[in-house]
């Protein structure tokens, strides 16, 4: 049954003078699942749009877009695209916590799009049909006790469930083509699997064809018959999924694959990374690469050396307290014991107030020179934690000691001392930064009763170890990509030269090139500057890579704790294991 | 729900004590004496002692507030220390005018800035979006005596079709009610529209960028009927806050235009029991309209979680 549904023909999107993607093909053939992949700026959320005709206003695109039975799409009205969406073309976004109107029950939401396409006439009958169809259909996407569920509010659902709400309405009208920009991006791992299982099993069983946009190489393997690699708007290579990922072709299909796998160069025993001058070097610059490029400075490859692994243990049953990551012996550089925290959330004047555990008693040690990683799913405790080890909040009883020095308990004036020991690189490169500052303002904010003069040749000589040019020191963040400003808060967190580094999800936000060129960055810096890391993370696969030893959290405690090979290969708790198995993996097809 | 209402009256009733505390010091501690203020300069210190015992200004404050705020909650605001007649009769009559007049004004407020804001917001690249846009910066530079100047002198001055001032209570006469209502509550109405549409212009053009107008229009609402089904009930949030502000503000605003219209509301009462030295009188408007802004903010509150369903179980 390989008729084609969807043909696209040189399809070119102008942004004014700019074109941004130049000149497109694609065919997707009935009930095929067609995988669109690419980094940010590749142009595959545009392809989409431009798909549906949802293309922002100074946005147009030209060439066709053949839909079968309809003919070319693009140019037509408003009218007769209204028409098309939300029946034959269907689309579930990334953002599931503000793609449903908050105001509006759910239900209301899926019978409106099934009232919008199917007898608008009948008033009274049809609405009373379509309340009932959309109960169902929130069943269909196993949502329990759907017929609550239809009653709810968006902002009484998870995210999963309401991207499951999303799915719901984008399948109500059994559409010919469901385009899923990113539907998984934001939603934590064991959410995102069950997510991607339903949205197979329901294109599948109404032969829906489907387009799915991703960065995530192991998220479209799960899901996909063929795959497009879009490269700064060209498919640079296209073909069954199975051959891209175990025969690639072209040097940058071969580079992602890579950096994706975070597959390490067995000569160096680096990351592999596709090389980008734009990146390091001049951030007005052109941002082409693979085939030009010259080989990156080598630095010596020295990875440090690995700490004696510490005990591999796990929560005991009945919950009570151990020490995880402790070494007899070895004085611990971080040391946490029994630490909790209640959060009171205030209930107005007279309202009552409720206490919500975020973390119900932790204790671990981290010794000098260890990377220390900490997983777990969004609401485990692992930001609290983070907040408590760095200062910036106050655990509500137990004990934080870095180098023997307690800091729970303590006042901010007291705490100088902590904020040059201890530094954070956040996740968002594009929030963390000052935009009216200029980068040798921030990276030199935390130095005092330094002299000008010193002050300028200590953050160029940090600049350069980061890979970024003396002239980077007058300009503002928003002339910098994402990595760059990665670099940039890293060169600023390091300034002060602390003992302790502490990354929060300091690479998520990052596309996968530039995730491998990050995390090899911070090796290196770990070992010129002799620096202990915490790095906490969702992605279990950079903790894997990234770190030496690894706990695992849920529900506000540490269950799991070991050598990253021996948690990874040999989970001892439950959770571990569920978590590893929700983890797309690239060999998946 | 039913907790929820019941803690927010209870949040309602400590603000009002706790301004009535603060209104009733305020006004105690001011320098100068009420009995000396109406004796005049030459009354002997026996004859002012005399009036202090008799309006009970002797007594200590604690006891004096206790007998104000239960009066003030029976409808007894006290006798006028200048008319010597009852205040409260006073004080209900010229606040029924007020409340109509600056009831008229938010509606008209309302009914200019909604229709016009969603427009400017909507056709923002389009010659009239702009244009309605510039229009409401010009409306917000008008200060509203002068709004009500130009409106006397066109309709009244030039055209004699309404009255330039006065005031008739709609059960007397309604149609001349009417007649006196329609300029003094348009130069309120509609300078406070100009504001007021700037903030539905923001909020709709705020509306416009969310993703779940895509959504809206991804399920193939044409962008005018995503605007109607999802965007205006979700721009009137913000727009609801502001009214409310806007709201408390023309209650204050209003005594410049009582003047100018000779309206007996709150604004004219106020100024002559100052000019008369009037404490008793000052105190029971200042406490009148201070419960009128916190009703109104109750009625903001009780608005916002009938159209937002986050604020009825956030709380």
């Amino acid at each position: 049954m390989s008729e084609a549904l969807l043909t696209v023909q040189d399809l070119r999107i102008h942004s004014g003078e700019h074109e941004l993607v130049h000149g497109l093909d694609l065919t997707i053939d009935r009930g095929e699942r067609v995988g669109l992949i690419g980094e940010s700026g590749s142009g595959k959320s545009l392809t989409c749009l431009s798909l549906m005709g949802l293309l922002p206003d100074a946005v147009t695109a030209t060439g066709t877009v053949d839909l079968a039975g309809e003919g070319d799409l693009l140019g037509r009205s408003e009218q007769a695209w209204s028409r098309l969406r939300g029946d034959r073309l269907a689309m579930v976004f990334q953002e599931p916590m503000t793609a449903l109107n908050p105001l509006m029950r759910v239900g209301a939401q899926v019978a409106e799009i099934i009232d919008l396409h199917r007898g608008g006439g009948r008033a009274g009958a049809g609405r009373r049909d379509s309340s009932a169809r959309a109960v169902e259909l929130l069943a269909g996407v196993q949502l329990p006790d759907p017929a609550r569920a239809a009653h709810a509010y968006p902002h009484e659902l998870s995210g999963g469930q309401r991207q499951r709400v999303m799915l719901a309405m984008a399948m109500a009208n059994t559409p010919d083509l469901l385009l899923a920009d990113e539907p998984t991006t934001a939603l934590d791992a064991t959410v995102q699997g069950q997510v991607l299982d339903l949205m197979r099993a329901q294109v599948r069983d109404a032969g829906t064809s489907l387009l799915f946009i991703t960065h995530d190489l192991g998220v479209v393997a799960s899901i996909c018959d063929r795959v497009l690699i879009l490269r700064h708007g060209e498919v640079v290579e296209t073909g069954e999924i199975d051959r891209v990922f175990s025969a690639p072709q072209h040097p940058y299909t071969k580079a992602l694959l890579a950096a994706s796998a975070l597959r390490t160069d067995p000569t160096s025993g680096r990351l592999v990374t596709i090389i980008d001058t734009s990146d390091p070097s001049d951030p007005s610059g052109p941002a082409d690469s693979v085939d030009r490029a010259p080989a990156p400075v080598a630095r010596p490859a020295v990875r440090p050396t690995v700490p004696t692994p510490g005990p591999h243990e796990v929560i005991a049953a009945d919950g009570s307290s151990l020490v995880f990551n402790r070494t007899a012996g070895v004085a611990p550089l971080l040391a946490v014991t029994e630490a909790t925290r209640t959060y009171t959330r205030s209930g107005g004047p007279l309202g009552r107030s409720v206490r919500v555990e975020a973390l119900k008693g932790v204790s671990f040690d981290v010794r000098p020179g260890q990377r220390f990683g900490i997983v777990g799913e969004s609401g485990c405790g692992k930001s609290t934690l983070l907040r408590i080890l760095t200062g910036l909040d106050a655990a509500t009883s137990g004990s934080v000691t870095v180098e023997g020095r307690e800091i729970v308990g303590q006042r901010d004036s007291r705490l100088r001392w902590l904020r040059s020991a201890v530094q954070i690189v956040f996740q968002d490169p594009m929030g963390s930064l000052d935009p009216r500052m200029r980068v040798l303002d921030i990276v030199s904010e935390p130095l005092r009763g330094v002299t000008r003069d010193e002050r300028y040749e200590r953050v160029v000589e940090l600049l350069e170890q980061v890979g970024l040019p003396r002239s980077a020191t007058d300009r503002f963040p928003h002339q910098f990509s994402g990595g760059q400003r990665q670099r940039i808060a890293i060169a600023r967190a390091l300034i002060t030269r602390p003992r302790l580094l502490v990354a929060d999800e300091a690479v998520s936000a990052l596309d996968v090139s530039v995730r491998a060129q990050v995390l090899n960055l911070l090796d290196d810096l770990m070992v010129e500057h002799d620096l202990t890391m915490v790095f906490v993370s969702h992605d279990l696969h950079v903790v894997r890579h990234a770190c030496d030893t690894v706990a695992v959290m849920n529900a506000g405690r540490i269950v799991e704790c070991g050598p990253t090979q021996a948690v990874f290969d040999n989970p001892l708790h439950r959770y571990t294991a569920e978590l590893l198995r929700a983890v797309p993996r690239l060999d998946a097809a | 729900m039913a907790l929820t209402v019941a803690r927010r009256l209870g949040e309602f009733v400590l603000a009002v004590l706790v301004a009535s505390i603060v209104v009733f010091a305020l006004l105690s501690v001011l320098p100068g004496d009420p009995a000396r203020a109406q004796l005049g300069l030459d009354a002997t210190p026996d004859e002012v002692q005399r009036l202090r015992e008799q309006l009970g200004l002797d007594r200590p404050l604690p006891v004096r507030y206790l007998e104000w705020i239960t009066g003030f909650v029976r409808g007894d605001m006290g006798i006028s220390y200048s008319s010597r007649t009852p205040i409260a009769p006073q004080v209900l009559d010229a606040l029924q005018v007020s409340l109509l007049l600056v009831g008229a004004g938010i509606l008209i407020a309302v009914l200019i800035a909604l229709p016009l804001g969603t427009i400017a917001a909507v056709r923002q690249h389009h010659w009239d979006g702009a244009l309605l846009a510039g229009l409401s910066q010009i409306g917000i530079s008008v200060p509203n005596f002068l709004a009500g100047l130009i409106l006397v002198t066109v309709f009244s001055v030039r055209l004699g079709w309404l009255p330039s001032g006065g005031w008739t209570a709609p059960a007397d006469d309604p149609l001349d009610f009417l007649r006196h209502l329609i300029l003094p509550a348009l130069s309120l109405g509609l300078v406070r529209g100009a504001i007021l549409s700037r903030y539905t212009r923001a909020a709709v053009l705020d509306i416009q960028r969310e993703d779940f107008m895509r959504t809206a229009r991804a399920k193939g609402l044409t962008p005018g009927a995503a605007m109607r089904r999802h965007g205006i009930r979700n721009a009137l949030v913000p727009v609801i806050t502001v009214t409310g502000v806007e709201f408390s503000a023309l209650i204050i605003g209003a005594v410049v235009i009582e003047t100018v219209f000779v309206v007996p509301g709150m604004g004219s009462l106020l100024l002559r029991s100052v000019a008369n030295r009037d404490l008793g009188e000052v105190q029971a408007i200042v406490m009148v309209i201070v419960v009128l802004v916190l009703v109104v903010n109750l009625l903001v509150d009780v608005v916002h979680s009938i159209v937002d369903p986050r604020l009825r179980s956030a709380r």
